[in-house]
């Protein structure tokens, strides 16, 4: 009894807490292994990481708006210190908006914060989906988080969009239109999806008061679910590495999560916030006070979308108006480049490992990642279906730029519509050449080192089951082994 | 970043010094922020010290990582992903022990089946309660009614086809229905003889003031841009063109039908009046619009 008692004096709390919760939990040994993680470095692994970062402050500014925001469409007149609009009569949705951006002490800082932060997290998404395809990390094992990378992305460019259409403020009402518009132009039960959606015609008696529940609970969760898979899964088969002295297929080369990764994590966890909070105050977006309260009849020019919709706005604009009619029904034009495209891009990004796994033949575990230029068709289909993405993605802003540049709208539509069918090949050609030169450039000294560092083959070989590539993965890609053969 | 191992001592106290500088800044930074608080708020002093907060906070944490952390690189064995042919035997016994028990009482684990069937088809049907069966409301107007309604500005007054000068846009409303979301109608004079309308619609211009619906046929957006000299309506959400004085009919843009135009008459006040609904459904295109119309 003494002895024990001088041994707990002489243990600290937090030692003593943890042996609270292991003597119940049993959980030392996991705790082990997660700390001594090993965890491969390199710039690009980093935009996952910002992704991440930029959810979580999204999530806790969101909650901080909840407190002060009243999604209602129950009219009020605004009293409050905005000038120009007292008097005006507007929802409630709107009032405590504009509340929250004059009248609630740092309101505004927090609501900037959230809407930089949704864009930079979709931002980094899109980034590190770029990653994940160049370097082809979506291979084998890791098909099943690629394809709830996928899901997350389409969540959450649909959560962004039911955000900023929250406010009731003019902008988010015409964008609302434009998505009532594109559910009704859907064939056969488009208009019972547009009802059921917004609970009858357009505006909707509560459609503000819907999208709100969808914003704050339904796609968060699910989301953030998703979040935690995604995460499990990297814990579970390892994070890729790029190729490099010592490292192989059948193991990981990094730094280990305690204290090194993880100090590094919470320094870029900071530096994110920080950089978002200083945004947050110092650079405004979207000032719904300019744009006033919703008015179906009222527009301002240059309505724009988040970025994240940009390219499905310059696919409305650019498609040209064909309509199909036939026996009394009609397929409108708004269908073809806001419900087929978004469709198709989305069901080809999820299919896209089934679909290159097919096309190489390439069914083993990948665990080393490619350089962009080893695998020159991957890369120069990415760049063509950037290059269409990006053309759209200025099409949606084609009367800001027209208005910019002091040209036509009319020219610059044709101008658009050409590089859409122009700049995806020129994009892929460009790309295929550039990747074979330099790995042309790269042979000689490349594949000295890599047949000095190769490892050796793991001496259990026969045990394993798995199929796993070959170190040199370079050598099964056909434009590579036609350089091989021509020297 | 070498090798892990301690930097000299010279750069060991800079890197010190910098962390701990980054600390104070944080520090400072956060007591300034409480201050502009509870002095009344400032966006801008909100932003900068809140920045400063937590960016000193991550400067010196990721110069302690950088400076006075392992960094050596560790080699780690990948795990194997698929289990062994034993585990994967041992999983299928288990499972199909107990699947055995349950093929025993086959018929019974089908009603169960059909039991959860019939309550997740049960559980579609609330949907339905989600919103009113489309169609009517799509296709008409408040302007459809049964009486012949006056047209009003935006507030509630009715309009005299004087009231209106060419090179002018008025937004008007059936009367008794100002900001409905079906019914922002455009008025518009010319002047005599440069209209041309279109094959029917002959007598639905008064006084040489014609009405079309002000929402684009291609996605709804009111059509509030009109270029005066060449006569168009232009949609600012995706620039469909609309040319005024030819029955309002798409000349550019991705739009594919012309506004609805609404036949117009005055009362024996003078004031505009609409002697029917639009010439179509307003807005966008649907499936059966040609059907409801």
């Amino acid at each position: 009894m003494g002895a024990g008692s001088t041994v707990h004096k002489a243990t600290p709390l937090s030692r003593r807490t943890a042996r609270w919760f292991d003597a119940r939990l049993g959980a030392a040994s996991f705790a082990r292994k997660a700390l001594d993680k090993v965890f491969p470095d390199h710039w690009s692994f980093l935009l996952g990481e910002l992704a991440l970062w930029s959810l979580i402050i999204v999530l806790a500014t969101g909650v901080y708006l909840t407190f002060f925001f009243d999604a209602s469409t129950e009219e009020v007149v605004y009293q409050g210190s905005y000038v120009p609009l007292q008097g005006v009569e507007m929802t409630k949705a709107y009032a405590s908006a504009l509340d929250l951006s004059f009248d609630v002490r740092a309101g505004l800082m927090m609501r900037q914060i959230h809407h930089w932060a949704a864009n930079v997290y979709l931002a980094t998404t899109v980034v590190h989906l770029m990653r994940i395809y160049f370097t082809g990390a979506f291979r084998r094992p890791r098909e099943l988080n690629w394809l709830i990378g996928v899901a997350m992305l389409i969540l959450s460019i649909v959560n962004g969009f039911v955000g900023y259409s929250l406010l009731d403020d003019q902008l988010s009402g015409t964008g609302l239109r434009i998505a009532y518009n594109i559910a009704i132009s859907v064939p056969v039960g488009g208009t019972w999806l547009a009802s059921l959606f917004f609970g009858g015609d357009f505006p909707g008696p509560d459609l503000i008061e819907r999208l709100f529940v969808i914003h704050i609970l339904l796609l968060p969760a699910v989301i953030v679910a998703l979040v935690g898979a995604h995460l499990a899964l990297v814990a579970r088969q390892r994070h890729t590495q790029f190729p490099g002295p010592g490292r192989s297929e059948r193991n990981v080369v990094g730094e280990r999560v305690w204290p090194t990764f993880a100090a590094k994590g919470l320094a870029v966890f900071l530096l994110t916030t920080a950089i978002l909070s200083a945004l947050g105050g110092l650079a405004q977006i979207n000032p719904v006070w300019l744009y006033g309260p919703y008015r179906p009849a009222e527009v301002s020019s240059a309505s724009q979308p988040d970025w994240y919709m940009g390219w499905l706005d310059g696919a409305l604009r650019l498609w040209p108006g064909w309509e199909i009619r036939a026996f009394g029904f009609e397929l409108p034009t708004p269908f073809y480049p806001s419900v087929l495209l978004p469709g198709v891009t989305f069901t080809l990004l999820a299919l896209w490992p089934f679909l290159e796994a097919r096309f190489t033949k390439d069914r083993r575990e990948h665990n080393l990642l490619d350089r962009p230029r080893s695998r020159p068709l991957r890369t120069a289909f990415g760049m063509s279906t950037l290059a269409f993405y990006t053309v759209l993605f200025f099409a949606g802003a084609s009367d800001v730029l027209a208005a910019t540049f002091q040209t036509s709208v009319n020219g610059l539509f044709r101008t658009f519509r050409i590089l859409l069918l122009v700049a995806p090949p020129v994009a892929g050609f460009v790309t295929y050449r550039l990747c074979r030169e330099m790995v042309r450039r790269d042979r000689p000294g490349a594949s000295a080192e890599a047949t000095a560092v190769a490892p050796a083959a793991p001496d259990d070989g026969a045990a394993r089951r798995r199929e796993v590539a070959p170190e040199d993965a370079p050598e099964h890609d056909p434009a590579s082994t036609a350089g091989v053969a021509r020297r | 970043m070498s090798d892990g191992r301690e930097p000299p001592t010279g750069e060991h106290r800079r890197a010190e010094l910098v962390v701990a500088g980054a600390f104070v800044v944080s520090i400072v930074a956060a007591l300034l922020l409480a201050v502009v608080y509870v002095v009344g708020g400032q966006p801008q002093l909100e932003g900068t010290f809140l920045g400063l907060a937590l960016g000193g906070m991550g400067v010196g944490v990721a110069f302690w990582a950088r400076c006075f952390m392992p960094s050596d690189e560790v080699t780690e064995e990948r795990p194997e992903l698929a289990s062994s042919e034993d585990e994967v035997a041992a999983f299928t016994a288990s499972f199909e022990a107990g699947e055995q028990t349950l093929a025993r009482r086959g018929l019974l684990a089908k009603l169960g089946l059909g039991a959860l069937g019939a309550l997740g088809l049960a559980a579609v049907f609330p949907i339905r309660s989600l919103g009113p069966r489309p169609g009517a409301g799509l296709a008409t107007t408040p302007f459809g009614g049964a009486g012949r309604l006056r047209l009003v500005d935006g507030e509630g007054h009715p309009i005299r086809p004087g009231d209106l000068a060419r090179n002018q846009l008025l937004t008007a409303w059936p009367e008794g229905h100002v900001g409905a979301a079906d019914a922002p109608t455009l008025l518009l004079q010319f002047d005599p003889g440069e209209f041309v309308p279109l094959p029917g619609r002959e007598g639905w211009t008064v006084e040489n003031v014609v009405a079309y619906s002000k929402l684009c046929t291609h996605t709804g957006c009111p059509v509030g841009l009109y270029q005066t000299e060449l006569d168009l309506l232009l949609c600012p959400c995706h620039q469909s063109t609309f040319d005024v004085l030819h029955g309002a009919e798409p000349v550019f843009g991705p739009a594919a039908r012309p506004l609805p135009q609404l036949p117009l008459d005055v009362d024996d006040q003078g004031f505009l009046i609409a002697t029917a609904d639009f010439s179509a459904p307003v807005g966008g295109g649907y499936w059966d619009r040609g059907r409801s119309s």
